[in-house]
């Protein structure tokens, strides 16, 4: 809550009543259907109450009547702007239970996709919220970069947005001959237009008045509600499931991890949280570089098993997707559909902080921190 | 055909029907409700950026459905949203479309087995006219998908109502 | 970085009154057992102990058992400062599943707490605030994710199945 705010001081002369106002299920700027009920003073806000489920497609019954290979459509559908780091969470967890070494070419090849996936969904978010805040036209220059990576994307399995991409034990298609060639390319012409992307938004003085020292998140108030990704890396701490809890393959590739500094207010603001994201895509590129280079032949279905039948047991495993850590628990009972999958999605634990976040803005703060949280409706309703 | 091929003799002097008058200009103009649900709303939103421009036919995005001539219901209609989705629909003013995008909307989609709050599909609850398939449907094929209601408004009558 | 066994250990240790039980003979993890109703203060131990330190919590999923007539709730630890997790599981009756909350020790089980009431009907006693969160507030047919869960023919007026 800032310093001066209109809640600290009261005046006790004119009789004033707080206000309910309701940002309902369709709106321009909730990033989905999302409905949050504000309770005002004027224009300050009190109390933010967001009420979810208007999304909720019943993922986890599904996985329930489903056999193993069939879950993975569904759980590309659950985040729609990340589907490979759904997908490859799912695998992981599965490879985990079952014992499954993969060939070293999936693993690359899973690596290059994650990370293209998180320059595509890094892409939607920094657009999106321009367009919140009201600038339209980053917001056309990020699709014209998503469309070539969605290009990519449609070059080796065929589809633009939900993918059926990385199954269990493997992928289902192997890369295009031109693949390697196209990325490289896209890479070149992409650094330019980040640039040009920084120069129009992130440092334009009027983006840094409604971003700036608005929405503050402290780090042990983060950590208490279990905020990851992005979100915690703007308030300053390195946390990173690619570096903390290591899967696949990310230890052999150098890259940074950027956190928020507070270059223009106080760290853990609004900005910080846009800027991480910005910073992101920059070393997603290097990795993409990286594993590229260093990519080795091999067949990436020969680890697929026939008939997929874990023993009884369970297991947890997590990824890092854009919005955050990823989880997928797992119980398994010895037949070839799971007991119960329970996704821990990232957004559902992140929409918690909203309402100790927005405490004495104003309306229009709320839009704008709502926009940094960079919440997806599919992931928190599943 | 456009109505504006018919020659001019007269000076600026065209002969028309009423009828094609009233519907060239609704179907060149149509604004849409932004209304996004699910994943198919980011291939809408991809529809309306620069590479498949929305523009280019006169769809513009409103905030607010009163201002607009269609919603594109894109993504899956739960039950807790399909009541909301009934006052939207009700507060547009007359004459109304609505294009149903994707699988989800049209029929339940993969939910249709055992989704126990998922509403199979959106006509039971409001009018659509037109659908488009897809899981979600590609960019072309939603803009196809809004030629087909440009041609459905083309040969709409002024004298005949409506089913 | 403490393994299973020794967490196991320093709980047993400070709480030597409660039913605490190790099982590790499935695959890939350990699993902590501990009573319904206690599991708010060993959470609080196991988040202020400065041995244990454990200050995320990064998953509570709910779990139905109509065999053994049970409902459980799995909580999945771990430690940032220190570097390990531990798994949690507490199991109440069927009929009268109650849990104590652990919202005090860590706010973000809040609304996982509420979706497992949501879906499965297990009251958590002393909650902020608890009530369905992903289904309608007026959903009167059930907790979805029960193992003998039936949909209902009609909600408002429009038809459920396909």
């Amino acid at each position: 809550m800032p310093q001066d705010s209109v809640l600290n001081t009261k005046s006790s002369a004119v009789r004033t009543e707080e206000m309910v106002l309701n940002m309902g299920p369709q709106h321009p700027s909730t990033h989905g259907v999302l409905r949050l009920e504000l309770t005002l003073e004027g224009e300050i806000v009190s109390k933010v109450v967001p009420h979810i489920g208007y999304l909720h497609r019943c993922f986890e019954k599904h996985c329930e009547a489903m056999t193993y290979p069939q879950i993975v459509p569904y759980t590309d559908r659950m985040d729609y702007l990340a589907p490979m780091g759904n997908e490859f969470g799912y695998a992981i967890a599965m490879e985990k239970l079952l014992g499954i070494q993969v060939p070293e070419r999936v693993e690359y090849i899973r690596v290059i996709m994650a990370e293209l996936q998180r320059i595509s969904s890094h892409l939607v978010a920094l657009g999106t919220y321009g367009a919140d805040i009201g600038a339209f036209t980053p917001f056309l220059y990020c699709f014209i970069d998503r469309e070539k990576v969605l290009n990519l994307f449609e070059i080796t399995c065929g589809a633009r947005l939900l993918y059926n991409y990385i199954w269990i034990g493997g992928l289902s298609h192997d890369l295009h001959p031109d693949f390697v060639r196209k990325t490289l390319e896209f890479i070149k012409e992409f650094r330019p237009n980040l640039k040009e992307v920084n120069d129009l938004l992130s440092h334009n003085r009027i983006f840094i008045d409604r971003t700036a020292n608005v929405g503050i998140l402290p780090i042990d108030t983060a950590i208490n509600y279990g905020v990851s990704g992005p979100n915690l890396r703007g308030s300053g701490i390195k946390w990173d499931v690619r570096r903390e809890d290591p899967y696949s393959i990310y230890h052999k590739f150098d890259y940074d991890i950027p956190v928020g500094e507070g270059k223009y207010g106080t760290v853990g603001d609004s900005w910080d949280r846009y800027y991480v994201r910005v910073l992101e895509m920059e070393e997603s590129c290097k990795i993409i570089e990286q594993a590229l280079e260093q990519l080795p032949d091999g067949d990436v279905q020969s680890a697929i098993p026939k008939r997929i039948k874990p023993p009884v047991g369970h297991v947890y495993a997590r990824v890092e997707n854009p919005r955050g850590d990823l989880g997928y628990f797992i119980i398994s009972d010895g037949s070839t559909s799971p007991y119960r999958v329970k996704v821990r999605a990232p957004s559902f634990v992140s929409m918690q902080v909203l309402n100790e976040l927005c405490k004495g803005y104003m309306v229009a703060d709320v839009v704008t921190i709502l926009g940094s949280i960079d919440i997806v409706l599919g992931e928190i309703d599943r | 055909m456009g109505f504006l091929d018919k020659e001019f003799t007269d000076g600026n002097i065209v002969i028309a029907k009423a009828e094609d008058l009233f519907n060239w200009a609704r179907l060149s103009s149509l604004w849409q409700v932004s209304f996004g649900l699910a994943c198919c709303a980011i291939e809408m939103m991809a529809t309306s950026a620069s590479h498949y421009d929305f523009d280019r036919f006169g769809v513009i995005p409103r905030p607010s459905p009163r201002h607009a001539d269609f919603i594109i219901i894109s993504g899956t209609v739960t039950l807790k949203m399909a009541t909301r989705i009934k006052r939207l629909y009700e507060q547009m003013p007359d004459p109304k479309y609505i294009i149903s995008m994707g699988s989800c909307s049209n029929c339940g989609g993969p939910y249709w087995e055992h989704g126990y709050h998922v509403l199979k599909g959106i006509d039971r609850v409001i009018p659509v006219d037109v659908y488009v398939p897809g899981c979600p449907p590609r960019p072309e094929a939603l803009l196809e998908g809004l030629i087909k209601l440009q041609e459905k408004i083309r040969n709409e009558s002024m004298i005949k109502k409506s089913a | 970085m403490k393994k299973a066994e020794e967490i196991f250990q320093i709980l047993k240790d400070n709480f030597p009154e409660s039913n605490l039980e190790l099982k590790n003979d499935q695959p890939t993890e350990a699993i902590l057992i501990a009573p319904p109703l206690e599991i708010d203060k060993i959470s609080l131990f196991l988040r202020d102990s400065s041995e244990l330190l454990f200050d995320s919590l990064m998953n509570l999923s709910g779990v139905d058992d109509p065999k053994a007539l049970l409902l459980s709730v799995y909580y999945h630890l771990e430690s940032t400062k220190l570097k390990h997790k531990i798994t949690l599981k507490v199991s109440t009756d069927r009929n009268k599943p109650e849990v104590s909350t652990v919202t005090e020790v860590w706010k973000g089980a809040d609304w996982h707490e509420r979706e497992a009431y949501d879906l499965f009907g297990i009251i958590f006693l002393n909650h902020p605030d608890l009530r369905r969160i992903l289904m309608p507030y007026d959903w009167d047919a059930g907790y979805p994710l029960r193992k003998d869960y039936e949909n209902p023919e009609f909600y408002q007026g429009m038809k459920v199945p396909y």
